[in-house]
């Protein structure tokens, strides 16, 4: 008796949370999207989505999330690589990740410095003779900073499966005549595929919403879904456009999880 | 490991912890800038720091961030550990897994639309937009972490120890408390932790469910940032980052320890 009634009592705080602060939310986002501005019930907003001018943002958010994810994993896997080559590759992983323990915003108010008009970048360009360029607020700066700031996320997944990966593998490929580029490309690479994987999921989702650093970075060049969700909800307060946004970001992202597979996709981000 | 590393390879590695590391400490160097800007340094000073600390508005504000992230931290922990006990009590698997896919929906979801929803929510709720919107945010999203936390802890133990302590004769508080409790501290530890820094870092979900009048470090420092350059941010920075350097070390003694202890033959 007394065991069923302590169960009961401490199973309380956390399915209040779940119906609070998980179905409740996500239901309100799908409710408010039926609402226009003035608060009827209308299907206004998913027409305003599909609109050349919203159509044109979905894709433009998601060209420059891609280019992120790909450029964080062309620069994230040799690194991953070449850490679980060196001795103390614990050591050297705590210090990739460090960085990103560090406050997003202080990092992105470096480069303002950075790539400002008098900023180092522009020293550097006027060194080389190439005179000094508009940096911030360019699409280029938005995608170096966001570049920078998801390739620790991208290493610690990588950089596990390939941990995993039996050294003996690649003796055998060594052994059989297989190159390094054939062994690589045969072996290593399949075998770390499912890291590569939640690295690209862990980013591109992000790439998609992040707001502050469009502002910060990029002026308003670049538009991102996350960043019309925000304009929506605290700009121009209206919350039934703001939640269809986040309604098909949502589906964007649950489609992107069916497609790179979630089956790993927790040992990346608790270690944060 | 078994050859040395190419001196490529080595070249490599050096760029990107060059690229990581520079601007942080870009930051930390213009700090001492008597100039006022970030591209000429004129002359040492420390009057940034000063002007810091005599920043009234901007220590309560720090304060206000400190009292968010232990009080978060302390109730997502103790939910957290009793959502891990419920998922890990119930016996069908498939219930089992629809509680830890719901449990990791608030993981998986960008900030913005977490943001966007827990507006809706405690504005419908009638919950005034401040010191108590911004807490309950952050509880909220750290509860799941807690639990991912605890969870592989508690797969780990034996049931034969609960067997154990219920055929000596324990009740059930005994064995949450005596034998549960303990097993499973490290989690709870490495849980309490990363819901602290989760809330120290968290910028989007704050910025959506903050008022007027309630600010944490974060949105300071991104309505600051749209203003433009001051080295108050910079000093701001550099005391930040020797906190988050402790934070990392203290996080990688804590697991060092755990896992030394996982391996142990303490048995």
């Amino acid at each position: 008796m007394e065991n069923k009634l302590t169960r009961n009592l401490y199973v309380i705080p956390y399915a209040l949370w779940i119906l609070l602060f998980v179905i409740a939310p996500i239901t309100l986002i799908l409710y408010y999207s039926f609402f226009d501005i003035e608060g009827n019930l209308s299907l206004v907003n998913y027409k305003t989505f599909f609109t050349p001018i919203y159509l044109k943002m979905t894709l433009s958010s998601f060209w420059y999330a891609f280019l992120i994810t790909a450029v964080t994993l062309l620069v994230a896997y040799p690194t991953a690589y070449l850490i679980t080559r060196t001795k103390h590759k614990h050591f050297w992983l705590l210090l990739i990740i460090a960085p990103s323990w560090m406050n997003l915003l202080l990092k992105a108010y470096a480069f303002i410095g950075i790539f400002g008009a008098h900023g180092t970048a522009n020293a550097l360009l006027e060194v080389f003779g190439i005179g000094s360029k508009q940096l911030l607020f360019t699409d280029f700066s938005f995608v170096f900073v966001s570049v920078y700031i998801f390739i620790p996320f991208m290493i610690l997944p990588i950089f596990n499966s390939l941990n995993e990966l039996n050294p003996s593998l690649l003796d055998a490929a060594r052994d059989l005549g297989a190159s390094k580029w054939t062994t690589f490309r045969r072996v290593v690479f399949p075998l770390t595929i499912q890291g590569v994987k939640s690295g690209c999921q862990i980013v591109f989702i992000p790439a998609l919403s992040l707001f502050m650093l469009t502002r910060l970075i990029a002026g308003n060049k670049v538009i991102t879904l996350g960043t019309a969700i925000e304009q929506q909800f605290l700009v121009t307060q209206d919350w039934g456009m703001g939640s269809t946004i986040a309604v098909f970001l949502t589906i964007f992202m649950v489609l992107i999880m069916i497609f790179t597979g979630n089956r790993k996709k927790r040992g990346a981000k608790n270690e944060r | 490991m078994r050859d040395k590393l190419a001196l490529s390879s080595k070249a490599y590695l050096f760029i990107i912890f060059f690229i990581l590391y520079a601007p942080i400490f870009y930051l930390v160097y213009y700090s001492f800038n008597s100039g006022g800007t970030m591209s000429n340094f004129e002359g040492f000073t420390l009057d940034w720091y000063k002007e810091l600390f005599g920043d009234t508005r901007l220590l309560i504000i720090v304060l206000n961030t400190i009292v968010i992230a232990l009080l978060s931290a302390l109730v997502s922990t103790i939910i957290g550990v009793f959502g891990a006990l419920w998922i890990h009590s119930v016996k069908q698997r498939q219930t089992q897994n629809a509680l830890l896919s719901l449990n990791n929906v608030l993981i998986v979801s960008p900030d913005v639309i977490i943001g966007a929803s827990f507006l809706i929510l405690l504005t419908l709720a009638g919950i005034k937009l401040g010191f108590y919107s911004v807490l309950l945010s952050h509880i909220a999203f750290s509860i799941p972490i807690v639990v991912l936390m605890v969870l592989p802890k508690l797969k780990e133990m034996s049931p034969s120890l609960i067997d154990a302590a219920k055929d000596l004769g324990a009740n059930q508080w005994q064995v949450l408390t005596k034998v549960i409790v303990p097993y499973i501290t490290p989690g709870i530890f490495a849980g309490f932790f990363m819901a602290l820094t989760y809330s120290f870092d968290d910028f989007a979900v704050t910025f959506f469910v903050t008022g007027n009048g309630f600010s944490t470090l974060s949105v300071e420092i991104y309505s600051l940032a749209r203003r433009g350059i001051s080295l108050n941010i910079n000093a701001l920075s550099t005391l930040l980052f020797i906190f988050t350097m402790l934070l990392v070390s203290g996080y990688y003694f804590i697991s060092q320890r755990n896992s030394t202890r996982g391996l142990g033959v303490r048995k």
